[in-house]
């Protein structure tokens, strides 16, 4: 089969989209965005070639015995224990890395015991992890379950002699060290020893059934024809220029794939704003972005929570609760946290206060879209931000406001809009 | 992209005129010469040659310390003294060059005015600037209030009043100031002079309506527009530099070839595009660069007619000396109003053949800036063509983001390119939109209204595969 | 009328940005209103045409801004988005024709967009001279004429000499009192709180001149006959303020910080000529002369021969005053220019001076709140800022 990739560098996260040549989603993938951007472009590709093979696998798997409820136990039951693999391999790997940093020269006068202490607290995350009772993560969020348990285990085994300080260094170091690397993390590589294990509780046929449905899959070749990247980071991309397609373009193919009938996108990030018009073919007519000013954008968001000492999806639900909002006028985001701290002093409620942000956020995103020539038909609203339920009801009853009723689409994918325009494109190239 | 540079005889002349101006300059008290400052828009260069008065364009300094690298220390001058952080950069410019001793691109200061001749045209501005400098010179200002187009004409009032304000303001201060007569038979030599560099200049901005276009109306335009909006027009060596230009571009016409850049010739031409909006002077070949690079050349631009639209007909007339300086102050881009403006930005697109416009809006700049939104918009309107819309600053390094720009640019030329390919390629490929609709084409129901995303929801339950 | 009653009169105009006032003026005497921009306009031409001048001051923080932010960068003041705004939400749909004078590039500007956006409504941008002498005066002559012969075809109410002349009169009136009450408060600045001496000043833009000089009156009477406490509060200049307006919190956030204001520039248009326009047998050019001879001193004027600042030293001492304030708005060219100027003047004279920006949507206060106390208190306690 062939694969069309497109990526989308954002400057958080980073998405990738695996599309056939029908432009038929096979497989997303999604990871933090770090300061290497081809490696975050390459950990996100594999996983949505994990999700394709998954996919593959599936089908093999209806083919051979039509659709039951074990089969669908059967897939779920592999899945997780697949995620559980990869990250059981990156968990022995940190294990590794940690151990030896323990061996280096600074900690000399204790270095045994820090061996051993570092090496028991692996051991139980181990444990922890293999627990039935633990929940499949995606490795997406490998690093943050890493630090979480790393450090409250370290907390509980740091003593007058190791301190929960060197502790946690030993562990950053490691950490850096591991996402420097590229550990094997793919489909081939962890699905013989996942059906293993889900062999032992479904039995052996059951085994036996996914093991030919993963050859099945792994038989068919996925290759990848095209690649086409976009996103924030792509000024810095080690993608040659042909590869490369302007965020909007891929915002606009993207939204429009998801919502044939969109003509006009909003699409607030964490840096910037975008509002773009696009055609009956998805392509682009006229966009608007924020200038340098940062006012509106997902950022602002992040100052208030930053002030308030929420986090940052905290927010929205939050506002969501307020009865009597506020009348805020400004957004500009140096001025946020004293605007909140005054209006708090006033005796004006948080929630009614955020809400009032909220609004005035959504407010400049709508300056952006009388500017690049209104709302005239179906408008869909993706990044960061549509996933705020404040921010969603503000612009639902601005657009109202405004445009009269305009039927307005979020999907829950919506973080994958850039990802699937740049796919699209790539089946084009 | 071909990479061997090449200099043109019209370069090399056009630096060296620009050079020996502020050579002269540095000179000017050891020469004797009496020294006017002045601004480019309506700007009274034959009749400052005609009292032998040398003129200093404050205008031309920022940018020139902007091309330099020295404007982002300058203004952090200014601001450090009390100027706002919200107001023109050009003013800030020239106030903190000012303060650390006004040098030139010559390293020798430039010499302080005897008179400031604000003759002001289309830009608020220029007064609050030249009263800044009559704080600190303690100089005469001889004030011309040239009558903006607010009506989008010029009016046989509106001339009475500016050659009055000639022959009983200008006229008598540039005598006290040179204990010379006013000689209209030097003026009217020179105006002659003007018009025959103005012919040539003319000519030059229209090859760019070829394909491909010899030059570019905006990056190559600002060094065109160097010699006659500044100290040059009127004068045997303006003259001789437009001619000597006019001949070749006439060859690269006639050879086919696209413009020069700073990086030799430009590659194919890929895009046309019209410009409104002066550029920006601090990253001058980092901006250019991002136009060169995409195969887009400018063919027509805005703000090579602040000095003078003549390229919509305006010749300076020896025959009416006074009357001509007049129309010629009022006739200039800045002093058009909005409606004249869109109408002139149209008319380049359609002229030019454009397929696009694009305006650099600048912070500075609240006479260009102050509603360029709603030119475009209505240029799209009138033309079908679509607008870009950029932001930068004249001469503070601050307000110019070169990853912002970049991708706006580009994002702007990908999407000229979609909207040219796209009734074709785009059309043909997704005559049914490739991700949606594959169940509709295998006859399955629709049970959501062809709206189903394509996206499977993250775990387990993915689509049916065919 | 009581002062009660007057304070709730000028509130309600104030807050009428439906322009309410000028609709019922309308219905009543069936004739015409013509919106004018900051700051300066010759008021009694559209007078004399037997129209109502309805002057425009922005929404403050009246309404939320949306359509008028897509017309401007993010480095352009407030005023002419909101100007926009009201004009596309049709709150300005009762005036007949807008005057846009030569404030600034932002201004001017904004009547070529009026040029484009509505077509069919009388735009008229007024050049003002930066000359001076006599051939300033006979240009301006000129174009006052033009205007006068133009509004007159909008009304059909042709203006002739004698109908200026009248227009003046009234006029000349109305800078009578309100140079009055600018007298008054200066003497006795807790009888005229500067929060109520501004709606005043508000109310000029939507009443009709007569009715405005009889309400002045009529406040001036009231408010003499209050018994209001006497404050140990810092005299102040504040300058900046003559086209964007500040927000009326702001208004009070000075004088509730300890500052008594007791000179100021805002709502500047009806003040703009000092002294009454001298009548004379072509009342045309008894207004251009005006223009030229009897202008304040303002960043938007060229004055030849005159130092920058002088004026404004002056006024300080007239007035008594201890100190400047400069609050202007943000991105105000006009305004953040001259600054410099009069802060060096000041600083020549020994005059203290603080400066903050604001935009007229501000919502916030505190800073400046902070900002103004401790001027005022350094000023009583130290008799320097």
């Amino acid at each position: 089969m062939k694969g069309f990739v497109g990526i989308d560098l954002g400057s958080t996260t980073t998405k990738a989209i695996i599309a056939d040549a029908d432009g038929i989603v096979l497989g997303r993938g999604i990871t933090n965005s770090r300061s290497n951007y081809q490696h975050a472009a390459a950990i996100s590709t594999e996983e949505a070639r994990i999700e394709a093979r998954f996919a593959m696998l599936r089908r093999a798997l209806l083919q051979a015995g039509g659709a039951n409820e074990l089969h669908e136990k059967l897939f779920v039951a592999l899945q997780h224990r697949f995620r559980l693999e990869q990250n059981i391999a990156q968990l022995d790997r940190l294990a590794e890395l940690a151990v030896a940093e323990t061996h280096a020269a600074t900690f000399h006068a204790h270095n045994g015991r820090f061996t051993t202490r570092v090496a028991e607290i692996f051991s139980e995350m181990r444990r922890r992890a293999l627990s039935p009772l633990a929940p499949a993560r995606p490795s997406e969020f490998f690093r943050d379950d890493a630090i979480s348990q790393f450090s409250t285990l370290a907390i509980a085994g740091a003593d007058a002699a190791i301190s929960f300080e060197t502790l946690m260094g030993i562990f950053d170091k490691a950490i850096v060290a591991i996402e420097g690397e590229r550990l094997d993390l793919t489909f081939e590589g962890h699905i013989h020893r996942s059906i293993e294990a889900v062999a032992n509780s479904f039995g052996r046929n059951a085994a036996a059934e996914l093991s030919r449905a993963a050859e099945a899959a792994l038989a068919e070749p996925l290759e990848i024809n095209a690649t086409i990247c976009t996103g924030y980071g792509r000024q810095r991309l080690p993608f040659p220029k042909e590869q490369i397609r302007s965020e909007i373009l891929c915002h606009g193919q993207g939204a429009h794939a998801l919502f044939p009938d969109t003509r006009t996108v909003l699409d607030i990030g964490g840096q910037d704003t975008k509002a773009i018009q696009v055609d009956e073919n998805g392509i682009v007519t006229s966009f608007q972005m924020n200038d340098r000013c940062a006012a509106g954008c997902g950022r602002y968001l992040g100052y208030i929570a930053d002030e308030m000492s929420l986090g940052i999806h905290e927010l929205g639900p939050l506002a969501d609760t307020s009865t009597r909002r506020v009348k805020i006028t400004s957004t500009c985001t140096v001025f946020a946290g004293a605007e909140l701290r005054d209006r708090l002093t006033l005796g004006q409620k948080r929630e009614d206060i955020l809400a009032g942000m909220h609004r005035a956020m959504v407010l400049r995103s709508m300056a952006l879209l009388a500017r690049s020539g209104g709302i005239r038909n179906e408008f869909t609203f993706t990044g960061g931000v549509a996933k705020n339920v404040a921010a969603v009801r503000a612009l639902r009853a601005l657009v109202a406001e405004n445009y009269g009723e305009r039927t307005i689409n979020i999907s829950p994918d919506s973080i994958y809009t850039g990802a699937l325009g740049a796919a699209l494109f790539a089946v084009r190239t | 992209m071909n990479k061997g540079v090449r200099k043109e005889p019209s370069m090399v002349k056009q630096k060296e005129l620009i050079a020996n101006h502020f050579t002269r300059l540095s000179k000017a008290r050891a020469l004797g010469k009496k020294v006017v400052y002045t601004f480019v828009p309506g700007n009274l260069t034959e009749l400052l040659a005609a009292f032998d008065v040398l003129p200093v364009l404050p205008e031309i300094n920022a940018l020139q310390s902007g091309m330099r690298k020295l404007s982002a220390r300058y203004i952090a001058e200014a601001e450090r003294a009390g100027h706002s952080e919200d107001v023109c950069t050009y003013v800030k410019c020239d106030i903190g060059m000012g303060m650390t001793g006004n040098v030139g691109p010559t390293g020798e200061p430039l010499p302080e005015p005897d008179l400031l001749l604000l003759s002001y045209t289309g830009c608020f501005v220029f007064m609050k600037w030249f009263e800044l400098l009559r704080e600190r010179y303690k100089c005469p200002v001889a004030m011309l209030h040239v009558p903006y187009q607010g009506e989008g004409v010029v009016t046989p009032e509106m001339t009475a009043y500016v050659v009055e304000q000639l022959k009983t303001e200008v006229i008598p201060k540039l005598e006290a100031v040179t204990g010379r007569r006013y000689d209209e038979a030097r003026l009217r030599a020179a105006l002659a002079l003007s018009a025959k560099a103005e012919d040539d200049f003319v000519w030059v901005l229209d090859s760019a309506k070829n394909r491909p276009s010899p030059i570019d109306a905006y990056f190559g335009g600002v060094y065109y527009i160097g010699p006659i909006f500044t100290a040059f027009r009127g004068t045997a060596e303006g003259a001789d530099y437009y001619a000597t230009l006019r001949r070749e571009v006439e060859e690269r016409l006639a050879a086919g070839e696209s413009p020069l850049t700073p990086e030799g010739q430009m590659g194919r031409e890929k895009y046309r595009l019209v410009v409104e909006g002066p550029p920006n002077w601090t990253s001058f070949r980092e901006f250019w660069k991002m136009f060169y690079d995409e195969g887009a050349v400018v063919v027509a631009s805005t703000y090579t007619k602040v000095g003078g639209l003549y390229d919509q007909g305006f010749r300076h007339n020896p025959e009416r000396p006074l009357e001509t300086l007049a129309e010629y102050c009022m006739g200039c881009y800045t002093n058009l109003n909005l409606p004249s403006r869109t109408a002139l930005i149209e008319k380049y697109v359609r002229d030019f053949h454009a397929d696009g416009f694009l305006f650099n809006s600048v912070k500075s700049c609240n006479s260009f800036s102050a509603g360029q939104l709603l030119m475009l918009r209505e240029i799209e309107k009138r033309t079908g063509v679509p607008g870009g819309f950029i932001e930068s600053d004249l001469v503070d390094p601050r307000y110019f983001s070169e990853a912002n720009i970049k991708n706006r640019i580009e994002s702007y030329l990908q999407m000229i390119e979609q909207k040219r390919r796209g009734t074709t390629e785009f059309r043909e490929q997704s005559a049914e939109s490739p991700a949606v609709s594959r169940r509709e084409r295998n006859g399955e129901p629709d049970g959501d209204g062809g709206r189903t995303p394509p996206i499977p929801p993250k775990h387990g339950g993915f689509r049916e595969p065919t | 009328m009581t002062l009660a009653a007057v304070i709730a009169e000028i509130e309600k105009l104030y807050f009428d940005i439906d322009l309410d006032a000028v609709a019922a003026w309308k219905a009543r005497t069936h004739q015409k209103a013509i919106g004018t921009l900051p700051v300066y306009v010759p008021r009694e031409i559209v007078t004399a045409a037997e129209m109502l001048p309805v002057g425009l001051m922005g929404a403050g923080a009246q309404i939320e801004i949306i359509r008028g932010d897509a017309y401007f960068q993010s480095y352009i003041c407030q005023l002419p988005r909101s100007t926009i705004e009201l004009a596309l939400t049709k709150r300005l749909a009762v005036l007949d024709g807008f005057l846009f004078p030569s404030t600034c590039d932002v201004i001017r500007n904004l009547s070529g967009m009026w040029q484009l956006l509505f077509p069919d409504t009388f735009v008229r941008y007024l050049d003002l001279p930066q000359a001076s002498g006599a051939v300033a005066a006979r240009y301006h002559r000129r174009d006052l004429e033009k205007l006068a012969r133009e509004l007159g075809d909008l009304s059909g109410h042709p203006v002739t000499n004698a109908s200026l002349a009248s227009a003046i009169a009234r006029h000349n009136k109305n800078r009578a009192v309100l140079d009055r009450i600018y007298e008054l408060r200066a003497k006795a600045p807790w009888t005229f709180p500067t929060r109520e001496v501004y709606l005043l000043l508000r109310a000029a833009n939507l009443l009709d001149v007569d009715d405005h000089t009889r309400l002045v009156e009529r406040y001036i009477a009231a408010a003499t006959r209050e018994n209001r406490p006497v404050r140990d509060h810092t005299r102040v200049v504040v300058v900046g303020a003559f086209c964007e307006q500040p927000p009326l919190e702001l208004i009070q956030t000075l004088e509730a910080a300890g500052c008594y204001i007791v000179d100021d520039d805002w709502v500047l248009g009806p003040r703009w000529l000092q002294g009454p326009v001298a009548p004379g047998a072509d009342a045309l050019q008894a207004l251009a002369n005006a223009y030229l001879a009897q202008s304040v001193a303002s960043p938007l004027k060229f004055e030849p021969g005159i130092r920058k600042g002088d004026a404004l030293v002056e006024t300080v001492r007239a007035r008594r005053a201890e100190g400047v304030i400069f609050c202007a708005p943000s991105f105000c060219d006009p305004a953040l220019l001259e600054q410099p100027m009069l802060e060096a003047a000041l600083a020549r004279a020994g005059i203290p001076s603080t400066a903050f920006k604001y935009a007229e949507n501000l919502g916030q206060f505190q800073v400046i709140r902070e900002q103004a106390g401790t001027f005022s208190d350094s000023i009583r306690l130290w008799g320097a800022a």
